[in-house]
Parts: C-alpha cells; structure tokens; sequence
C-alpha cells in the first residue's frame, strides 16, 4: 500500500550540495519543501573524535550502502556487465544527510569558458575535422560569463579561502571571501619549481576556510586547524564548507524544510507530462509514501539522477548504436586508473611534514589548460591542471615506494617507512570528453533491494584519453626533476590500461545532460527537464563533459542558477523557462 | 603469534624483552602446524629451535598485563591461523625499522575482522550470479572469511607439494616462494584468483601494522612509531609552515576522543 502524503511546494531528493543549495534558495523564499535522503541523519556531533583511518578512510563508512544498490560495469555494447560489489573496490559517492559534500576534498575550481561551449570553441579554432569521430562535443546552453555570478554565490555561501588564477584576468567579479589556506614546505618546493620553468602556480581554492567566517545566509564556518582528517571524513571543527554547515542549515532556520532521512526515492510519479511527486521507500519500516509537490527537484548525484529517469520513464533513453534519445548519454568521469593517476616523486635528502595536512591545501597551475595549448600539435583535446596538495598522508593508505621495490616483504617494509614523509606527488586533472558508446541504461539482471534494475555503465577508454594523461605525466615529471626528487615513479599508461570497475569517481558526469536543444540534451541552463516542466534535474548529471578540474564549484553554480529558475517558476505560474531552440546542433 | 605461546605452557615462564629485533626469527613456532591442530607446545620450526624467547608482554609471567582480547573469534583450527601468523610476518617482517606483522598484532586484528562485518561482506553488493574475473576479493562468492580458510589452506597444500612440509615449517625462501606465486596469481584457489586472495591478505596485514590500536593491531602505537605518524592529533596549525621535519608523539584514539 502506497500512502500519498499532503502536497508540499517543492519535493527535493538528495541533501548534498545540489539539494541542499535548492533546498536553502526554495525555503528562504517562503516555499515549504520536503527533502527525501536515502541515508542517515548525521550532524556535526557524529564526527567528533572520528580520526580513525579503518573506519571512514579504508571501510568507507560514509560512503553509500553498496548491499542496497550498486552500478553494474562493461566496456563494450556485446559484454554482461558485472556488479562493483564493494567499497573496498570503489567508494564512489555519499550517502547520508549532506551527502559527499560532507567528507569531500574542497577543492574548488570554477571551469573555463571554454568548457561550457565545448563544440562552438573548438571548431572556430581548429575547425570540425580536428573532432574524432565518435566524441560527442556539446555546448551547455550557456557561458561562463552568465554563469560567472552564481560561482560567485557558491564561493560566498562556502567561504571559500583562495587566490586568483594569474592565467585567468578578468574572469571574476569579486575576490574569494576569505584568504588563501596556509603555506607548506612541499607547496613551497612545487610553486619553486614551477616558477623556475615560467609556469603561474597559484594556491588550490579551498573549502576548508583559512578563517573564521560567516556567510551572506548567517552561517559561521570555523578556520581549519589542519587536522589531516579530511577527505573521508566529516570534520569535526566546522572548518569545513559542507552543506550540514551551511545550506542545510539555512533551510532549517527558515522553518519551511523537512529533512526526512532512511527515505529511499524509488520514482518519479508523473501524469499527462507534469510530475506529480517522488515515491519513496522509508526503509527503516519498509513502508512507501507518494509525497506531491508542485515542483520536484531530482538532486541524487548523477547516477541516482540517471537512474531515476530512466526508471520512472522519463525523456528518451539514449541509444547508442543511432545516438538518438538522450537519457544516459555522455557519461564522462575523472578515473581513478587514469586522470587520477600521479607521478610521484622520492627524495632521499628531504622529509616533509606530510602526515599533516587538509583536504584541500595545495598549489596548482593552469598552463596546460584548453585554452593555453594548442591542439594541432597534439594528440588529445582539452587540457589538464597540475598541481600538489598535502592532505596528510595516513599511514594504512599511503604506502607508496620507488619503482622497482616489491609491494610487500622486507624491502618493501623499509622503503615504505623510509619514503614515508619523503614524497611530493603532482596530480593531473584533465578534461574527459562524451564518446558515443560510453552510456548509461538499465541492467537487464542485477536489481536492488527493493527489485528495480541497477544502473548499467558502459565506457571504454579511447587513445585521447591515454594521450592526455601520458603527456600530463611528461610534464608531472619534468616539474619533480625541477624540484630535485631523486626517483620519480611515472603510471605506465599502456594500451591495457582500461575501464574497469575502479574507474569512476565521485566526478562523474551526464546522463541528463543540458543544452540549448531538446534533441541532445535533458535538461535546460537552468536543469529544468525540456519535456517536463516542473521537474529539475540537478547535479553533476548536467554536464556534457568533464572539465578539466574538481566539479563541486559547478554543480554548486548550475543549482543556484537552477533554484533561481524554480522560483521564477514558482511565481510565475510555470512555463518553460528558456525558449526552445529549434536549430539542430552537433 | 607470541600470543599463542599464552596457550603454551613451554614458553610462559620466559621473560624476554618485548623490544628485541629479533623476533621474527621465533615466529615459525606455531604451535600445532600438523594436522589436528593440538597444542603441541614446543613444536618449533628449524630457524626457531635455536631461539626460543618469545617476545608478549601477555605470555611472560613477568608481571605484565595479559591481553585478554588476544584469543581467537575467526579461526577454528590453530593450524589455520599458524599459516596467517607466518604468511602476514612475511609481508611486512620484523626489521632494524622495528616489529613486524606478529608483533604488532596483525593476525589478532585479522581474526576479529573476519569475525565481524566485514568478514562476511555485510555492506557489499551480493546478489547473484558471480560471474566474471575474480581478480578482486569482493567478486568471489566466497565472503572474506573464506577466502581466508580456502587460501591459507591452499598455501600450505602447495607446500606440502612442493617442499613436502606444511608452510609453517617451510623455510622462509619456501614461503616467499609460495607467496610470490599467489601474488602473480600462479595458483589455484577455490573460488577465488589467488592473486584476489593475496591482494587482500595484503592490505589486511597494512590495516593491522598501521590502524589505530582500539583494533587490535599497531600494538603500542609501534606501526606508527616506525613510521613517525602522529595519530590522532586535533591540529596541525602551529607547525604545518615549518620547513624542517617535526617529529610528534602518537596519540591514539583511546586518549583523542573525548569520554
Ligand atoms: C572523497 C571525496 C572527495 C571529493 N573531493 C572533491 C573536491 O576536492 N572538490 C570537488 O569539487 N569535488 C569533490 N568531490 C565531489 C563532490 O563531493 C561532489 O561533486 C558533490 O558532493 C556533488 O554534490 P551533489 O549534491 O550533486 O551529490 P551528492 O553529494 O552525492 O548528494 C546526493 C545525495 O542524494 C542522496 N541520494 C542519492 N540517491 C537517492 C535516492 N534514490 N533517494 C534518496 N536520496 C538519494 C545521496 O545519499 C546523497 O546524500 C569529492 C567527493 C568525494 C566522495
Ligand atoms: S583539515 Fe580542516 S577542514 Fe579538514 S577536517 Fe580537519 S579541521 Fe576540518
């Protein structure tokens, strides 16, 4: 028996960044909104005393329930895809109040304007012959410069602690709220370096605050006292911009929020093109609910966001083989076996403090970004930062030796502790492209607790994305011979490097991808869904590719940008906010 | 394994001093490696019969706390997990650095994982079919716990085969050649790539050397003493712009969280 429960205004799934900024925007303004989180509550209190690597950093204990639902993983259209059954294989995303949000990294980028009209940008400069066949280039329906006040919003609410760009003038509005994040000895070393090779190094924009500040909502976010417990972690001194800290908070204040946690979205409920509300599964009693809404907002991540369209059978899924439909298309993601790659660097003279550290502390720079290079010279398109960050190496997980030393027994024992603290990494993040058969659907046999079909992935890696990151590692090493490591260990990136079941990150994007035309794309610049005009789709899922640094800045923008299209909506009486563009693009 | 010298009545009266680099050498003792698993007390292997101290602080008579949580939850046979004793100080052995897997309690903090949650893969994905490369612990049908049996127990079958002793007493380059195999994955397991096996032997015997002692392991803090990582430690903000190393007391959990 499904109960249908009273209508509210706005019906939210997720409480991470994305639905928590919709939550907040929707709340201040008067509008009563309920939000629906598969996972626990969870509040500042349960992260005190948490500093225990087993736990959250190798048993992932923050991260989503795998024994109630996972991705199901192949590379190619003819393979059986195969469940990732573990955390231990890949911890991807969130689960519980503030979602990844709240043990996330906070490095916060904001993406270039080139990202956002991808395809435009590319062909003026090197016409449309330079595009491979099979990658899917697409602009978002919007540009860095509309978007450039909602960054600046993010940043505000977050209190971000940062410096700007050198190679980006003009690009801001306004500075970060607070200053950069202290500076370190390996910080010093990499900005060094980079110096002496003419590159322009600047400090990582950061989330977890310099100092103490409080947000344009009222919010206090506490300095960072650089405790090491970061990513994986909650943080126990407030000292991290999370969404429990901030949007969350601010939703709560206005009275107009209800946070109902353990509450399993299962459908989207909709009725002659008009969504109705989300059903869900409270599973701490196994009952289901239809709560109603006028609007309702699909904040899950991009995976649930994917998944629940194709689910409650919402816009036409993606079909690889034609490219028509567009539910599930251009899955693009940061890997772990491949952008996330480093080379790292061993000094047998120098010891670092590297067991201290924050999530976000480091130096990064933009010389080898899209815009910098020139691609008729190359083997890829797009471009990658480089950059170092000390988030305090914990001793379980960081176990890394010179090449050539075995993974386990004597030499090993003693490499490991000896390189211990005498390490510099350098980090490539390159923008990951949309190829045609990497895809999102419905697995035909795995199902999760409550029997729906997993979600499927299927990607495979193409030769640009080996090229990017081979090039990015040439450069990685160059920077540590400037800076004197002794032995440098380069990822061998070789034709069998491929997709597997470690790949995808917590950045991964598209399924419900926007643009400026309902043929390619799901969702309008303010993720509302083309065929359904009250439904918002929000979050990484949006993107029609993935730039060349951490997401979160832009996930954070599109959902200002997108609760501001829901009031409008709101006030307004409905109506598509954005006129259709009938000129067929790509 | 010092700790089964407590269920050995040869070695309890011996005093010795918990710090000596020298263990690892005693640690092929493991009582009862044949099979039926009785305590045969004094039953040493060929490179312990020369040195018999043992090296607890639980075992010596010499006033020292026992550890009463030292005995086994997981394994059923002592003769299992004499194979584990010797399997994990061969991954990370005792050295000049300091303690090695059995010191540091690395086969106590494998017992009691196995014993709980994780050993019987609670918070994975576990429907069927099982289909695919087993390459990764968590795509076999087995949970950890028995990958663990089936594993160790196919070690020392490939012992018996090889060297026709079991690997307990095999001798050291015998067991780093077992192993080696198992790590390049020239073995068959059940139900498992013995490669998977090793993978999570591995990283199980690194959890144990390194996780905060409310575990089992890290015995004393000595896994992060070696390695001169501070712990649990609420702030970093006075030193972090230092440029010389700043070497820090540990701090467990035990003394960081609040009671
Ligand atoms: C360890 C880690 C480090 C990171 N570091 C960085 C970084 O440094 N910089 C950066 O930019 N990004 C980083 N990220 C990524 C960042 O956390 C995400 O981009 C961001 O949190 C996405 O926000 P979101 O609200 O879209 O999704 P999420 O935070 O995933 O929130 C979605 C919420 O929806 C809930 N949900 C999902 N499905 C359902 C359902 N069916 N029913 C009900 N609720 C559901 C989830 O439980 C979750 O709480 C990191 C992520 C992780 C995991
Ligand atoms: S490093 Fe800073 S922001 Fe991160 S958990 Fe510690 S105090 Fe919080």
């Amino acid at each position: 028996m499904v109960k249908t429960l009273d209508k509210v205004d706005a019906v939210v799934v997720g409480s991470g960044w994305a639905g928590g900024i919709a939550a907040a925007e929707l709340t201040k303004k008067g509008y009563k909104v309920v939000g629906l989180e598969r996972g626990k509550a969870q509040k500042r209190e349960d992260f005190v005393g948490a500093k225990d690597e087993l736990r959250y950093d190798v048993r992932k204990l923050m991260f989503q329930e795998l024994n109630k639902e996972t991705l199901t993983i192949r590379n190619t259209l003819d393979e059986t895809a195969t469940p990732n059954r573990s955390n231990d294989t890949n911890a991807i995303n969130g689960t519980a109040t503030g979602g990844s949000g709240v043990h996330w990294n906070g490095m916060v980028y904001r993406w270039l304007p080139t990202d956002f009209e991808m395809h435009t940008k590319t062909v003026e400069k090197y016409g449309e012959k330079i595009i491979p066949k099979d990658m899917q280039l697409q602009d978002w329906g919007i540009t860095y410069d509309e978007l450039e006040k909602y960054y600046d919003q993010f940043e505000k609410t977050a209190g971000i602690s940062g410096e700007p760009d050198p190679l980006r003038p003009g690009q801001r509005s306004d500075d970060y709220p607070t200053p950069p994040m202290k500076e370190t000895d390996i910080i010093r070393t990499f900005t060094k370096a980079a110096k002496e090779l003419g590159y322009h190094p600047y400090r990582i924009a950061s989330a977890n605050i310099s100092e103490t500040y409080t947000n344009p909502d009222g919010e206090t976010i506490n300095g960072c006292v650089y405790c090491a417990f970061c990513e994986a972690f909650g943080c126990d001194f407030g000292a991290k911009a999370d969404p429990i800290a901030t949007v969350l908070a601010t939703a709560h204040k206005s009275g107009n929020y209800e946070l109902r946690n353990n509450s399993y979205a299962v459908r989207i409920i909709h009725e002659n093109g008009k969504a109705v509300g989300i059903k869900y599964v409270d599973t701490e009693t196994g009952e289901e609910f239809i709560q109603p809404a006028d609007i309702v907002v699909v904040a899950g991540f991009t995976f649930t966001n994917t998944r629940l369209m194709l689910l409650s059978e919402i816009g036409k899924p993606y079909n690889p083989k034609d490219g028509t439909g567009v539910i599930g298309s251009h899955l693009t993601a940061h890997q772990r076996n491949l952008t996330h790659t480093r080379v790292r660097g061993f000094f047998d003279e120098k010891k670092f403090n590297r067991y201290a550290g924050t999530g976000a502390l480091g130096v990064t720079m933009d010389d080898f970004n899209v815009e910098q290079l020139d691609h008729t010279k190359l083997d890829f398109l797009h471009g990658f930062c480089l950059r170092t960050s000390q988030r305090g190496d914990r001793p379980i997980t960081n176990n890394h030796v010179p090449a050539g030393v075995p993974s386990w027994g004597k030499e090993f024992k003693d490499k490991s502790i000896f390189y211990a603290n005498r390490r510099i990494d350098v980090q490539q993040q390159n923008g990951a492209l949309a190829w045609r058969e990497n895809y999102m659907d419905l697995d035909p046999t795995y199902t999760d607790i409550f029997g729906d079909p997993l979600l499927r992935v299927t990607s495979k890696f193409h030769d640009q994305d080996r090229n990017i990151v081979r090039y990015a590692h040439q450069r990685g090493k160059e920077l540590l011979e400037q800076m004197g490591a002794d032995h440098i260990n380069i990822p061998e990136i070789t034709e069998e490097t491929e997709f597997d079941k470690t790949s995808l990150s917590d950045h991964t994007g598209g399924g419900v991808v926007m643009g400026d035309n309902p043929e390619t794309s799901a969702v309008n610049n303010y993720s509302q869904v083309w065929d359904m005009d009250n439904l918002f789709v929000v979050g990484a899922s949006s993107f029609p590719l993935m730039g060349s640094s951490n997401p979160t800045a832009t996930v954070g923008a599109l959902a200002y940008r997108a609760a501001e299209g829901m009031i409008k909506f709101l006030e307004n009486g409905g109506g598509q906010l954005v006129k259709k563009e009938e000129t067929a693009k790509v | 394994m010092a700790d089964n010298n407590s269920n050995n009545p040869k070695n309890t009266n011996e005093v010795t001093d918990p710090g000596r680099r020298s263990f690892v050498k005693n640690t092929g003792i493991a009582v009862g490696g044949v099979a039926g698993g009785a305590l045969l007390g004094g039953l040493f292997s060929s490179r312990s019969k020369n040195d018999s101290n043992s090296n607890t602080a639980a075992d010596k008579g010499s006033g020292k706390e026992k550890r009463y949580e030292e005995a086994r939850m997981y394994f059923t046979r002592i003769a299992d997990f004499a194979i584990l004793e010797q399997a994990v100080e061969r991954i990370f052995p005792e050295d000049d650095n300091g303690p090695g897997a059995i010191e540091l309690g690395v086969p106590y903090y494998i017992d009691k994982q196995l014993a709980g949650p994780y050993g019987s893969n609670v918070g994975d994905y576990r429907q069927g079919p099982f289909i695919g490369s087993k390459a990764a612990a968590s795509d076999s049908s087995l949970d950890r716990g028995q990958i663990f049996i089936n594993g160790l127990r196919t070690m020392d079958a490939e012992s018996q085969k090889r060297f026709d002793t079991n690997f307990v007493k095999a001798t050291e380059d015998q067991q780093l050649e077992i192993m080696t195999d198992f790590a390049d994955d020239k073995v068959e397991v059940k139900g498992i790539s013995s490669k998977g096996f090793f993978n999570l032997l591995r990283s199980t015997t690194l959890e144990g050397a390194y996780c905060d002692p409310l575990y089992g392991g890290n015995r004393d803090m000595k896994g992060w003493k070696m390695k001169e990582y501070p712990g649990a430690i609420a702030s970093y903000a006075h030193m972090i712009e230092e440029d010389q190393f700043v070497k820090m007391d540990q701090v467990s959990l035990t003394d960081y969280q609040p009671k």
